[in-house]
Order: C-alpha cells, then sequence, then structure tokens
C-alpha cells in the first residue's frame, strides 16, 4: 500500500459477516435457512440514511471493492479506482455498501460454506441463485443495515444486470441506477462462452462432479482454462495487440507446445492464480446466473413493460471495444427506458480495453460518473435544492 | 436567455416530451425542464457537451444523429427540436423526415446562406465567405450543406410541411425590421416550426 495510493483511498478495511435466519425461497424453489453475507462498507450513513449506495459485483468480484485489507497489500479493492474519498463515488459524501454474493465465495454463503443439514461442506449440492435471488438477499441486507432507499445502486457487467432488477422489483427502493458495461439478457454467443468454461471445469478430473473439497482436491486446471476463455473475451483484439502483440519469449522457435509467445505465458498465469483464490463451484453458479438472467421473459419478452414501472433515475456506459457486452446491448436498456418515458443518460465511451475498461479509470468515464454521482450527493443533503 | 432559444420555448407546450437533437450544452432542455416543465432527451456526440449536460442533470444520449433515429417510436415526442445543427448533417432531409416520424412537430434553427454579407462576399472577393458568424474555411468547415431560406422552404414544400411559424434574427438573435420585410437577404438565423400538412 503505497503513500500515494492512500491519500485518495478510504484505507485499511475490515470486512464484517451479517447473519440472517430468516429463511430465504430461491428462484429454483429451494430455500436457504440461514445464511451469511460478507460486506465492507466506506464513508458514513447521515441521519437521514439518504445517502447510501450499494455496488454489485461482477462474475468474480467480492466485497473488496477499495482499499486494503493490510498494509502488505499490493493491489487494492476491485474498483478502487471510482471508490474512495474524492473520488467519482465519493466517501465522504456517500456510505458505500459491497456485498459477497450468496453463492460466492468469499466468506458469503456458497459452495465452500458447511451445508447446515450435513455439517458436510454444500459444493455441488449449493441451490443455483440467480440474479433475483441476489437482489432479495441484499433488499435484506438493506434491511438489517436501516437503508429503506438506495440514493444509488451502481453494478457492471453482471452487477449492471443487479441494478437492472433492483430497479424493476423494488422502484422506491432506489432514486438511481447506474448500469455500466451490461445487457438486460445474455446473447446465444455470450453464453457459448459461459458453456465452454463450465466444459473446462467439470471435465477436469479432479472437479470429482464438484465434490473436490471433499476429495482433498482442486480442479485447477479446469477452472484455469475457464478464466482463460474469459479473460480472452474481457480484452479486445487491439488491448492485446498492444499489451504483447506477438512478442516471444526465446528469440527463437522451439518447434514444441511449451510458452513460446507472452500472451500464452500472461493468460496462463492469470488461469493459475485465479484457479488458487476462486472456487470452481461459485465459477459455476456465477456463469448460471448470468445465462438465466432477463428480467423481459416475466413481461411477455418486452424490456420497455418491464422497466415501466422503474422510477429510478438511469445512467447507462458502454466501451466502444467491449464485445462481451457491447454497446448495442447497453442501447438497448437505453432504449427500453426512453420508449418507457424513464429518466436515462446515456455514454459510449471510446476504449480500448474491452469488457475490461468499465473497472478501469478511464478519464472521460471517471469524470463522468462523479459528475453525475455529486448531483446525488448533493440531493442526498438536507435542505438541498435539487431535491 | 438566449433569443432563439425564448422563441422555440414560447413555442413549446408545457409539460411536453421533447427530443432535443445536437442538444449542445443542454442549455435548452434546462431552460425548458425550469420554464416549461417538460421532460426528454438530448442527442448529442460532442464529448464536453455530453459532460455538461451531466453537469446539469440534463437527459442526455449519446448518439449520433446522422446515422438517423431508429431506436425512437413513431410520434413519440411532442416537439422535435433542432437548434444550428442541420447544415451539418450529412442527409439533412432525412433528418428532417426522421424528425416529422418520431415528432408530431418539429422546431429547426440554421443560419441563412443567402444573407447580403454572404452574397456580398462571394461575388466581390469570388470566395466561399468566412466571417466571424463561419468562421471556417470551406475544406474543414463542420457546415457541409448550408441553405438559404428560400432553399429550405423550397425542400418544406417539396415534403409537404406546414410552417407553423418562421421567425428570422440576426446573430445575436435580435430581430430587425430588415430581416422581416426581406427574410432571405437580411435574416442570418432562421427559426421554423413544422408540422405534417393535415390531409
Amino acid at each position: 500500500m503505497s503513500e500515494i495510493a492512500q491519500e485518495s483511498s478510504v484505507g485499511l478495511v475490515t470486512p464484517e459477516l451479517m447473519s440472517f435466519t430468516t429463511p430465504l425461497t430461491l428462484s429454483c424453489g429451494r430455500e436457504l435457512s440461514q445464511y451469511d453475507l460478507m460486506i465492507e462498507t466506506y464513508g458514513t450513513l447521515n441521519p437521514s440514511r439518504s445517502n447510501a449506495v450499494l455496488i454489485c459485483h461482477a462474475l468474480s468480484g467480492d466485497h473488496h471493492a477499495a482499499g486494503y485489507h493490510s498494509p502488505d497489500d499490493r493491489k487494492p479493492g476491485w474498483w478502487d479506482t471510482s471508490i474512495g474519498p474524492g473520488k467519482a463515488i465519493d466517501t465522504n459524501r456517500f456510505f458505500v455498501v459491497c456485498l459477497n454474493n450468496l453463492g460466492g465465495c468469499a466468506g458469503s454463503t456458497g459452495p465452500t460454506s458447511i451445508n447446515p443439514n450435513t455439517g458436510k461442506v454444500w459444493g455441488p449440492d449449493f441451490p443455483v441463485v440467480t440474479v433475483d435471488d441476489w437482489v432479495e438477499s441484499q433488499a435484506r441486507l438493506a434491511d438489517h443495515l436501516g437503508i429503506e432507499q438506495w440514493a444509488a445502486v451502481v453494478g457492471g457487467s453482471l452487477g449492471g444486470m443487479q441494478v437492472l432488477e433492483w430497479s424493476i422489483r423494488y422502484p422506491e427502493r432506489l432514486r438511481n441506477a447506474v448500469v455500466i458495461a451490461s445487457a438486460p439478457k445474455l446473447s446465444a454467443q455470450n453464453i457459448a462462452f459461459n458453456e465452454v468454461a463450465r466444459q473446462a471445469i467439470m471435465s477436469d478430473p479432479d472437479f470429482c462432479n464438484g465434490r473436490y473439497l471433499e476429495a482433498d482436491t482442486l480442479p485447477a486446471a479446469g477452472l484455469g482454462l475457464a478464466r482463460m476463455v474469459g479473460h480472452i473475451t474481457y480484452l479486445s483484439d487491439d488491448a492485446m495487440k498492444e499489451k504483447f502483440g506477438r512478442e516471444m519469449r526465446d528469440t527463437h522457435f522451439n518447434f514444441d507446445f511449451g510458452i513460446e509467445f507472452q500472451v500464452e505465458s500472461y493468460l496462463r498465469y492469470q488461469g493459475e492464480s485465479f484457479s488458487k483464490r476462486f472456487d470452481a463451484n461459485t465459477y459455476l453458479l456465477m456463469t448460471r446466473a448470468l445465462d438465466y438472467y432477463d428480467p423481459a421473459s416475466r413481461f411477455d419478452n418486452n424490456l420497455v413493460k418491464a422497466l415501466s414501472h422503474t422510477t429510478a433515475r438511469f445512467f447507462v456506459v458502454s466501451f466502444t471495444t467491449d464485445w462481451r457486452f457491447s454497446p448495442e446491448r447497453s442501447e438497448e436498456i437505453v432504449n427500453a427506458l426512453h420508449m418507457a418515458r424513464k429518466e436515462v443518460s446515456y455514454l459510449k465511451i471510446d476504449a480500448p480495453q474491452g469488457h475490461d475498461a468499465f473497472l478501469m479509470d478511464i478519464p472521460r468515464y471517471t469524470e463522468a460518473l462523479g459528475a453525475w454521482m455529486s448531483h446525488i450527493a448533493n440531493e442526498c443533503e438536507p435542505g438541498s435544492a435539487e431535491q | 436567455m438566449r433569443r432563439d432559444f425564448k422563441v422555440i420555448s414560447q413555442w413549446i407546450t408545457p409539460d411536453s416530451h421533447i427530443l432535443d437533437l445536437a442538444c449542445g450544452d443542454g442549455e435548452l432542455l434546462q431552460q425548458l425542464q425550469r420554464n416549461k416543465n417538460i421532460k426528454g432527451y438530448g442527442l448529442e456526440i460532442n464529448e464536453a457537451n455530453i459532460l455538461k449536460c451531466i453537469k446539469r442533470r440534463v437527459n442526455v444520449i449519446e448518439q449520433d444523429i446522422d446515422e438517423g433515429l431508429h431506436n425512437f417510436a413513431d410520434k413519440s415526442f411532442d416537439t422535435v427540436v433542432m437548434t444550428s445543427a442541420l447544415q451539418a448533417l450529412r442527409n439533412p432531409d432525412k433528418v428532417l423526415d426522421e424528425m416529422l416520424r418520431v415528432g408530431k412537430e418539429c422546431i429547426v434553427t440554421f443560419p441563412n446562406f443567402g444573407h447580403w454579407r454572404c452574397r456580398l462576399y462571394l461575388s466581390l472577393r469570388g470566395r466561399m465567405p468566412v466571417s466571424e458568424f463561419m468562421p471556417y474555411s470551406w475544406y474543414d468547415t463542420p457546415n457541409i450543406h448550408f441553405c438559404t431560406f428560400k432553399d429550405f422552404e423550397a425542400l418544406c414544400h417539396n415534403k409537404k410541411l406546414d410552417i407553423v411559424n418562421r421567425l428570422v434574427t440576426d446573430q445575436q438573435h435580435h430581430r430587425n425590421t430588415l430581416g422581416q420585410i426581406i427574410p432571405n437577404l437580411f435574416g442570418e438565423v432562421a427559426i421554423y416550426h413544422l408540422r405534417p400538412k393535415l390531409r
């Protein structure tokens, strides 16, 4: 943790475990009798409890969105570029809440937790959770924290889907919705990538039908491969060209199948390090939640109808080189919103980084998000003319 | 308030649904929100302007109007407005069609290339007019489709459009007597309020 980083950082943060004992019925029909959610909060909740912002994480994210857990941490939380004092989501003004979603593997109840009915690790028996289930559990978290209405719910990618669901399911519980690099449902191509990732995991002999923890092993190769495929889709062709080109490790070909190109080395490293920190069953669950989400399906496949009861003011952002969640997909959301006559602003940010751009500090993106959030912060202040 | 915005504001129905094409920094929409309680959106592609719209808390959608308004439904707006952008469009006639497809009526403003100063400049110097108002050279100007008031009215006639209102001003958006009498020679900026002719 460098000193420079500290100035605009929330600094050292400590996660908190919240336990819930009211049973939660899930979309699949099964019930979780009790569950825990690991959360982190930054900033202070104001007396009128009007300045709370919920951050929803994407596929491999967790509750650690900003700051550091220890002074030795090399990297801050996953969205430290935008969350902190004086940053776009200003922790001097907002009370920011981020959680590890149900089914996750960073402390919230999920496949690596103990199933209270059996006393054994859940593993593959953990119910398949959906975006809807997550929003339900987040609503209970809000109740628990005494937050009746979020000033804003914010998320990118799969996180953006949770934001959409919040606006549809609980229109009265959020004033603003920030949907970044997301889509109203996955395309066939997108589901296909998820299926390749799942097959990579499930075909690893060490997967043991999902009971690898009981067998004291890990499907590291399969999970690593899944991450490699995912990673390729998060980068743009240009970003890869810029980063690696055809750069080689050696000066000559070795005429074998070891690592010849730098891009191979990078992907293998990404795969390996991911498989050490992430749970394979959680990866299966998260990709499934992505596949299933389609709010329009509950409204005659009409997204305009799905969004017609929303009351939040929307801010939608896409990135030009993002082909996993392309600008066209964000524009489907924007079009449905303006057709439903909802308040919406939309930015298409010219950025070379592909889908990953949503986590980066791209000046135009950060500045616009900051300007938009700043109005919300003003509205949270008592006696504000904007309210 | 800018004089042209004041005129436009007078022609806008209170509480109506407005689309502002090439909305710039969002000033007009903000004025209309405050004074006419309108709702709606601005379309813009200039990054600096989009940021200004956000800072004004005006709904702005990043979209190039030269690509059409295919994502907007027929008659989904009461009025579609476009100020000082007609001459910079690739297909101004098609955009005009689109405006009257998605809106029940439209308001357009544009500079008059038939103004006496332009005519004098061209006839005496034999060069494309360059002025404080039109500061670009022919090769780098964003204004690729200049027209005169007469030209525009001919287009309206061809498209069977009703000119509900027409107002001619100078570049500071003041009205002058000569501009009212011989607009095509003395008017610098025109504001047209158009509707499709009732059949």
